[in-house]
């Protein structure tokens, strides 16, 4: 099993006929992913890719039985389309569109809290479930069917880690890139239940770095749980320049300390395996898994 | 993007929002015209940098004759300013604001921020605003209370009211709070803004809200519907390396130790900085190359690399992605050093999409580069490399 994608998800693409939504839809199509269509207002009624295009997501929910929708709608469209796709009830949104202005993702947030749709991202690499289905902008090549989950916050260090898991022998069963935008949808919390409830699934990888909180809510859920399988962890930034900031007593106010160590901190208390230094990740869900090196 | 006090100003009092009169000079006779044409000798003259913490740092002057003004400028226009926030290096000052002083009956705080975690915006307020607010929260001494504006598409009576009344604010002042709120809240939307702080809103002997200090952040990210605040940027004073880094499509921030660091995507640079203090190593700075950056800004923003004389060895971890192959990488690496024609070492980390065809790239530009089979190897490397490198000048 996977989580949130599998062999019977079919994708429609919003913003297929733009320039990023041809090149990634070709890529995934060249992969296997089962894409049925595309959504570009106007476009209704042509073939691209030589699949249909329609003009909303709701009709072409009906006509192709879609499941899942990614977005590669440029950011001043961008949370129209995640609006437009939620408010069509679309069970799962791949938003792979980077800059989208945090405004318009509150009004996105407000939109998931009456649905019931599982939104990942946006500014997210996609997800990755090796050999049966690809909705995102990773490279593949690397990646490995198997029973390892990864969930992340970024990008390329994801695609460093996938091939790290490769490398020791191990294959991963979903890979995750939940985004890096400071309001998205899918937390890490809710992403780390979906893999504990997976059959497949016997060790998680959690990339993780500085600002937010989220690193701590995974932790406090952790606790709770107490998962039998093995976790680890990657906590990136310990070392990042301190930007000339523009301090505020509402940042203060907020804080969840959101320094690496406390990150790093909160999830050891929970168990967490917490890998030594990013080339160890490999290693250190080798040594969990007890895989002989 | 951070505004400076005066376009903050600006902007609220064109919503309705009261401000103290005055006008920005550039230079002390300037500054002195000023504080004539304002024609009282109760005066602020104060430092316009992009950073808080400017009273304690001595950034901040009450004076009383526009002699006195003239003085105070010319001690401040020029010179650096080091506060609390903007670290050791600094923020020089070309500006000053030439203000008219305020007197409170009563001073406050007040911010909208965006509270990512409940993805809504939020209004923190206090009963007691104060230059030093984060030290007096910190030490438990003065306290912020809290209340959800949601998306902004309205504000709610009863909030405001609530808000009002824990404030300690009397009848009077509570009908005038809600429509400074709300401005507030419209000036926010409207703005793309994700801060603005009002510390303090001055209550006056009058019982007029006045924003004696304001501070503004914009949300890069929604500037494309902003060209009006794009323009403010001009007014910004940011240095040359910044400027070409922000049309570069590079993410870029100066360090001070001697390697010069090139990655693609912000969680492979966290992860890179990391390995290269664990290995005693001391990056000269930090460029995130974003995946939308053609061949030629990445030589850009290697260039500034290379011409750093601080720079004793380069770094490149790059894990080619779909939107961004090594190739990219490879050829702005490729160019930089052609143009530039220095020679220090240049240790190279690739994977991912098109690693190899990086490979056969570099080759043809005649760049020598040690190439490394995975980061642990390349980080090692450049550390010894800064460390020894016999460079011919």
């Amino acid at each position: 099993m996977t989580i949130l994608v599998d062999q019977n998800t079919r994708v429609i693409c919003q913003g297929m006929t733009g320039w990023a939504g041809t090149h990634y839809s070709a890529a995934m199509l060249q992969y296997g992913t089962r894409i049925v269509g595309g959504v570009t207002p106007g476009k209704g009624g042509t073939y691209h890719l030589n699949l249909p295009v329609f003009n909303a997501v709701a009709e072409a929910m009906n006509e192709t039985g879609a499941n899942a929708s990614m977005i590669f709608v440029p950011p001043e469209n961008a949370a129209a389309a995640m609006i437009e796709a939620i408010e069509a009830g679309m069970p799962l949104i791949v938003a792979l569109t980077e800059r989208v202005p945090v405004q318009d993702m509150l009004r996105v947030r407000a939109a998931l809290k009456q649905s019931s749709t599982i939104l990942v991202g946006p500014n997210s690499q996609g997800v990755l479930s090796p050999g049966v289905c690809k909705i995102g902008v990773m490279a593949t090549g690397s990646e490995r069917k198997g029973q390892i989950g990864i969930l992340s916050r970024s990008a390329s260090l994801t695609s460093e880690v996938i091939a790290q898991v490769s490398a020791v022998g191990l294959g991963q069963s979903t890979t995750v890139g939940i985004g890096g935008d400071a309001i998205h949808g899918l937390s890490m919390r809710d992403c780390m239940q979906l893999f504990l409830a997976d059959q497949d699934t016997h060790g998680v990888i959690v990339i993780g770095e500085i600002g937010g909180s989220e690193e701590q809510e995974l932790a406090e859920f952790l606790m709770g749980i107490k998962p039998d399988i093995p976790i680890v962890g990657l906590v990136v930034g310990r070392n990042a320049p301190t930007e000339r900031r523009m301090g505020h007593a509402g940042a203060f106010a907020q804080s969840a300390a959101s320094d690496a160590e406390s990150k790093i901190n909160a999830l050891k208390e929970a168990g967490v395996i917490i890998a030594r230094s990013p080339h160890l990740v490999g290693e250190a869900i080798r040594e969990a898994m007890s895989v002989p090196a | 993007m951070k505004l400076h006090e005066f376009q903050a100003k600006a902007l609220l009092s064109a919503r309705g929002v009261g401000i103290p009169e005055g006008r920005v000079a550039l230079t002390a006779p300037e500054a002195r015209d000023a504080a004539l044409a304002l024609g009282t000798n109760k005066i602020a003259v104060k430092s316009q940098v992009l950073a808080g913490g400017r009273g304690l740092a001595g950034g901040v002057r009450l004076v009383s004759s526009p002699e006195q003004v003239e003085t105070a400028a010319a001690a401040m226009l020029g010179q650096i300013l080091i506060t609390e926030q903007t670290g050791p290096a600094g923020c020089r000052v070309n500006r000053v604001l030439v203000e008219t002083e305020v007197r409170a009956a009563r001073s406050l705080y007040l911010s909208l921020s965006i509270d990512a975690a409940r993805a809504e915006i939020m209004v923190l307020a206090g009963a007691e605003g104060s230059e030093d607010i984060e030290r007096r929260l910190q030490l438990g001494e003065t306290r912020l209370e809290r209340v959800s504006l949601g998306t902004g598409e309205s504000l709610a009576e009863e909030i405001v009211i609530g808000l009002a009344k824990r404030l300690g604010l009397d009848s009077a002042l509570q009908s005038s709070f809600a429509p400074l709120l709300d401005q507030l809240r419209k000036a926010f939307v409207e703005l793309d803004a994700t801060l603005i702080e009002i510390n303090p809103l001055v209550v006056t002997e009058e019982g007029r809200f006045v924003a004696v200090d304001a501070k503004m952040i914009i949300d890069d990210n929604a500037l494309f519907r902003h060209p009006e605040l794009l323009a403010l940027r001009e007014e910004h004073d940011g240095d040359e390396i910044e400027l070409v880094a922000q049309n570069r499509q590079l993410n870029y921030l100066r360090m001070d130790g001697n390697i010069g660091l090139a990655v693609n995507g912000a969680g492979l640079g966290l992860a890179t900085l990391d390995m290269v203090h664990a290995a005693n190593g001391r990056p000269a700075n930090f460029m995130d190359i974003r995946t939308t950056a053609t061949s030629l800004d990445v030589a850009h923003g290697f260039t500034l690399l290379l011409n750093n004389p601080a720079v004793r060895s380069i770094l490149v971890n790059v894990h080619g992605g779909g939107m961004q192959p090594c190739d990219t990488i490879a050829d702005g690496l490729g160019i930089a050093m052609r143009r530039t024609g220095r020679t220090c070492p240049v240790i190279v980390r690739l994977a991912g999409n098109n690693a190899e065809y990086a490979r056969f790239r570099f080759a043809n530009f005649g760049c020598k580069v040690i190439d490394c089979p995975d980061m642990w190897t390349a980080v090692t490397r450049a550390t010894s490399a800064a460390q020894s490198n016999g460079e011919r000048a």
